[in-house]
């Protein structure tokens, strides 16, 4: 009993800072963006604004709202970035950790210039990133050096996009996404023979098809068509952003590499498995905790990216805006606080869609221990 | 006894007040602007010994930095004494229709101000029957810089309106020349638009579209996109990762012919570059403008609740008076916003513009803060975007218009 209030007053200062200025905050975020703060100048950046209640009526100018068309731009932008930074940092990653886990020459000398680039802030990576990727400089001349012609292709200042599809038809993607990933589930309950599991995710996912494909077409957000798609002036970005992080990857999977008992390997060679089959079935089974916690770490970077933008686009160039960055513009240029507010808790709920499964099942995991 | 005491506080207090004390000045010049100030910043310490100046400078081009970080104070309740702020709409429908500054006009009458500016600028500083802020200096956003040599050699003349400039951008192009316009990142090609608009819709119809009586949708105002567009088609493909200093240089070394960018361009041509002004680099009024100088200036207001009010009054003085004015002005590059400044201390560039400030109609400038409110212009960045995007006029008509709406423009 005793030690039990010792320990709630060691923890009480902790407890009382976390709760204000965490929690405290993000409640008084939600409550800002369920304002109307900004709409009227008078009281925008009055000493003491008077703020209306408006309910989710900036959450619904953001996603259907005329003039927010380039919030939802940065949407698609972030969906995409974070998608290809990921497979990007993983792949290369992974690559690079299997080169180096066969104990080359040098070994120690390539680990840390993999890993070097993770030292540099992002600022310094996007402005460096972007002298190199000037249209007629850098990236572009580099075929010259082996005789090649030069590329031509402007990077950071293209307006082409890519996969373009109208946003009227994002409920139908949305739910044909969810309900693959339920049949996904549904396949996952079958072969670990849970039938429950399987006939709800089956049905789930059955009743998601079935409103996709007759309510989902038919609902328009907007009146009009809006294309949006993956701007080809991200790839400069994603390829700076992808250099910076794959050195963090390789470290992960070298570590866990290295962790896997010499064994089970000895074990595989003795069964007759070739050198694919002991990657396919031993080594990347044994990886996939390592892949999930730096899918986990990527994806909040991703989903939080600013400085990287910032640094190598700058504020006001929409093909490469993110979410982060069309918020800063709204609050502290357009003083729309409320609508700067609503973008900041949607970020937190992304982040949240990431991260919290994680926390959860780490902490089941450990209380299980 | 107690009387006496806060007697004794009191008289200190105030003598304190009148020549020491602290002032703290707020503004985004460092860098190539930092000496302009500095040396301002001398003077008011020469008449004022005893105060303490602290120089809070946030950089970032045009403040971008600044202002974020002077909201965030003064939502906080802590404003700076004095802060740097563009003339006009920027200060006006951010920090006065929030009822956060105080009136200078005792301040204009006391100084002769109102006869020593022009009526014009008075006007972009007045709001429901105040003056919001001392101007310090004046730059014109509507000037069209080329190299004289350059154009001799290619046989043209600098164009006198857009549809001149479009003529002669066919010509150059069959020269050879790819690009004959040079622009650079998003707010030069807004800068570009509103050399664009002014021509097409003159002075008047300038005005008319920021106090509301000319819808963006109106057709005249959907011309200004039309025309914008063509104009777009004779620029550079990768304007969007040129700074306006990288657009300059394309023109400088003959790569472009003209480049339409405010007069902090001559400052950077004969001060980083060294060329001279009027014969190694020339100007006109950008097409279909003479006649109209569109101004933006950088001005001090007096926040309510600043803690050395009295220091701060004083360095407004110092700001609108003759000799500030003519200490900074030849510095930063800009011309002062007095009428009876001393042209010797000025460049080529600077007294022709001068004469110009003198003579010519006065309007006031979208991207440099003088017309809209914030609240419009940062969302005139996502307007361009559109534009730029779709190529579509009325698509982005529509889009100002929808913010204009939703702003409230002119209200």
């Amino acid at each position: 009993m005793r030690d039990r209030i010792t320990a709630f007053l060691v923890l009480l200062p902790s407890l009382v800072a976390v709760g204000v200025f965490v929690y405290g905050f993000i409640g008084q975020n939600l409550w800002a963006s369920l304002t109307d703060w900004g709409r009227n100048p008078a009281q925008a950046l009055a000493l003491r604004p008077e703020l209306k209640f408006v309910g989710l009526e900036n959450y619904r100018e953001l996603f259907t709202g005329f003039v927010d068309m380039r919030f939802r731009q940065s949407v698609v932008n972030l969906i995409f970035f974070t998608l290809f930074f990921m497979a990007g940092s993983l792949g290369l990653g992974l690559l690079l950790a299997l080169a180096l886990d066969r104990s080359p020459k040098g070994e120690g000398f390539f680990r840390t210039v993999f890993l070097f680039p993770m030292a540099l802030s992002f600022v310094v990576t996007g402005t460096i990133w972007r002298w190199l990727l000037q249209p007629q400089g850098g990236v572009n001349v580099l075929p010259t050096l082996v005789g090649l012609p030069p590329l031509s292709f402007p990077w950071l200042t293209t307006r082409d996009q890519v996969l373009v599809f109208d946003w009227n038809a994002l409920p139908f993607y949305t739910a044909l996404v969810v309900g693959l990933v339920l049949l996904y589930l549904a396949w996952r309950a079958h072969r670990e023979g849970e039938p429950k599991r399987l006939a709800w995710s089956l049905l789930a996912a059955g009743i998601l098809f079935l409103w996709a494909f007759t309510v989902g077409r038919g609902l328009h957000l907007l009146p009009y068509p809006e294309p949006h798609g993956f701007s080809l002036a991200l790839v400069g970005v994603i390829l700076a952003a992808v250099w910076q992080m794959s050195g963090y990857t390789m470290a992960l999977y070298l570590a866990g590499l290295r962790g896997i008992p010499v064994e089970v390997l000895e074990a595989a060679k003795v069964d007759g498995a070739s050198e694919w089959q002991t990657y396919r079935h031993v080594i990347f089974p044994l990886l996939a905790p390592i892949t999930l916690s730096a899918m986990i770490v990527l994806g909040h970077i991703a989903l939080k990216i600013f400085d990287l933008i910032f640094a190598m686009a700058g504020l006001d160039y929409a093909p490469t805006d993110v979410p982060a960055i069309y918020m800063y513009l709204l609050a502290f240029r357009g003083n729309q606080f409320a609508k700067g507010a609503a973008i900041g808790l949607l970020l937190l709920l992304l982040v949240a869609v990431v991260v919290v499964p994680y926390l959860a099942s780490q902490l089941r995991k450990e209380v299980r221990r | 006894m107690r009387k006496w005491l806060l007697a004794i506080g009191v008289a200190l207090g105030l003598s304190a007040l009148a020549q020491t004390g602290k002032l703290e000045i707020f503004s985004w010049w460092a860098g190539d602007e930092g000496p302009a100030l500095e040396a301002l910043i001398k003077l008011y310490k020469q008449k004022y010994p005893g105060v303490e100046v602290i120089n809070a400078t946030v950089t970032g081009g045009a403040g971008v930095n600044a202002k974020a970080v002077l909201k965030t104070r003064m939502l906080g309740g802590d404003p700076p004494d004095t802060f740097q702020v563009h003339a006009g709409q920027e200060l006006i429908g951010t920090w006065v229709v929030a009822d956060r500054m105080e009136d200078l006009t005792g301040l204009f009458r006391q100084e002769g101000w109102l006869q020593a500016f022009p009526k014009g600028l008075i006007d972009l500083l007045s709001y429901k029957g105040g003056i919001w802020s001392v101007p310090v200096n004046i730059h014109r956003s509507n000037v069209m810089w080329y190299i004289p040599a350059k154009l001799r050699e290619w046989g043209v003349t600098p164009p006198k309106t857009w549809a001149e400039f479009l003529a002669t951008c066919e010509t150059l192009k069959k020269k050879g020349l790819q690009a004959p316009l040079a622009l650079g990142e998003n707010w030069t090609q807004q800068h570009l638009w509103e050399s664009v608009a002014l021509a097409t819709l003159g002075p008047e119809g300038w005005n008319n579209l920021w106090n509301g009586k000319l819808k963006f949708t109106d057709p005249k105002a959907v011309a200004v996109w039309e025309t914008f567009g063509k104009v777009l088609d004779c620029a550079n493909k990768d304007a969007a990762g040129l700074s306006w200093q990288q657009a300059v240089d394309r023109v400088v070394q003959g790569q472009a012919a003209f480049n339409i960018m405010g007069d902090w361009a001559a400052g950077y041509m004969a001060t980083t570059l060294k060329l001279r002004p009027g014969t190694d680099f020339a100007w006109a009024p950008s097409p279909g403008t003479s006649g109209v100088f569109m101004m933006l200036s950088d001005s001090f207001g007096l926040p309510k609740g600043a803690k050395n009010r009295q220091n701060a009054l004083n360095w407004l003085k110092l700001v609108g008076s003759k000799e500030g004015q003519d200490t900074f002005n030849p510095l930063k590059g800009s011309i002062a916003a007095r009428l009876d400044s001393d042209p010797a201390k000025y460049n080529a560039y600077g007294q022709s513009a001068m004469k110009d400030w003198k003579s010519n109609r006065i309007v006031g400038s979208l991207v440099h803060g003088a017309v809209a409110p914030e609240s419009f212009m940062s969302q005139f960045g996502t307007v361009m975007e559109i534009f730029l995007q779709s190529r579509n006029p009325q698509a982005a008509a529509n889009a100002a218009q929808a913010i204009a709406s939703q702003v409230g423009l002119g209200r």
